[in-house]
């Protein structure tokens, strides 16, 4: 039996900051997301062109659109906040055009 | 004379800088990212491509390959080096040059030869060419529209960072100057001391007239060996 409609649109395991379980164990391994962003200044013309497909689709309550990244980190042990924020800043993300916004697990 | 041409994973114009080399009268030296050695070379150029395949951002991966740490090093000692296209988005990545290269204003690849005027003779890069010097040189890029920050662009101006700007090719015929939309027609920028030069469009493929659109790019490579000549 196929599963329901609302249980498929889930986000997969680890999609969001918490904890997730590793295939096939019982340990919970702590999950990091990473949200990268163009700076307010920066123009984002793939957000732009977003922004004109929603009004040719009628979408026309939608006012603006910025196109980012989103990385789901599975990490060792207890998350090093110090090192995942060195890990966001200079890889992840381009601070010369790009915000960064680190998700912990919270509890 | 030595000049390094490193190939990354995704390189796919290294053997034309090494021609374009060899053509200006310097001797090619193939370097490969994965290694941490320089082979004694007295100069090196970054080539064009898809790095990594431009995963993450273009660039953004070499940067941070083995050899970059050797030579960001290189370069804090006044090591020339280049960077075209995908070369220059690895300088800006790496830190050696400010700013960085993002996807295109109108969101389309361009390809087509460009006009650029050069804004700077006396790098270690341009000294074959004369200030205000009007080139040709092919253009062609996705992700090349250079950005900073409006006061970082302004510090820029001031201080003569600029190398090359974007010129209308064919005046009068409606195409625009600006490929790409690049921040004040900025084609290609240089570190404090003029020693790393990175620009988009490629220099290495107008060096002989039957491929090329003139034979105006053979000048970034001719300055390099006149630097050195002059250096020794």
């Amino acid at each position: 039996m196929p599963r329901p409609v609302a249980d498929r649109l889930r986000p997969p395991d680890g999609a969001r900051p918490g904890w997730s379980r590793r295939a096939g164990t019982l340990t919970p391994v702590p999950v990091v997301v990473v949200d990268v962003v163009l700076k307010p200044e920066i123009s984002d013309p793939q957000g732009q062109a977003v922004l004109g497909a929603l009004g040719r689709l009628g979408h026309s309550g939608v006012r603006s659109v910025r196109q980012g990244k989103h990385f789901v980190l599975e990490v060792e042990g207890t998350p090093d906040a110090a090192e995942l924020r060195e890990i966001a800043e200079t890889l992840l993300a381009n601070p010369v055009i790009e915000d960064v916004e680190l998700h912990l697990p919270t509890d | 004379m030595r000049i390094g041409v490193i190939t990354f994973p995704g390189s796919l114009d290294d053997v034309d800088a090494a021609r374009a080399v060899r053509l200006a009268g310097g001797e090619p030296v193939s370097l490969w990212h994965g290694d941490h050695d320089l082979k004694d070379v007295e100069a090196v150029v970054l080539p064009g491509g898809f790095s990594y395949g431009d995963y993450l951002r273009a660039g953004a991966i070499a940067a941070r390959s083995p050899l970059m740490a050797d030579v960001i090093a290189a370069a804090g000692t006044g090591l020339p080096v280049l960077g075209i296209c995908n070369g220059f988005q690895v300088l800006c990545e790496a830190g050696l040059l400010p700013g960085a290269l993002t996807r295109n204003s109108h969101l389309h690849f361009r390809n087509r030869d460009q006009g650029l005027r050069v804004e700077r003779a006396d790098t270690a890069w341009t000294s074959s060419f004369t200030r205000g010097q009007e080139i040709v040189v092919p253009v062609k890029n996705g992700e090349g529209r250079y950005v900073a920050a409006d006061a970082d662009l302004d510090r820029l101006e001031g201080e003569g960072r600029v190398v090359v700007r974007y010129v209308s090719t064919t005046p009068g015929s409606g195409v625009g100057a600006n490929p790409n939309g690049s921040s004040r027609d900025i084609a290609g920028v240089t570190s404090a001391d003029g020693r790393v030069v990175g620009l988009m469009p490629h220099p290495e493929h107008a060096v002989e007239d039957l491929t090329g659109p003139s034979t105006d790019g053979l000048g970034f490579f001719t300055s390099v060996l006149t630097s050195l000549v002059g250096a020794a």
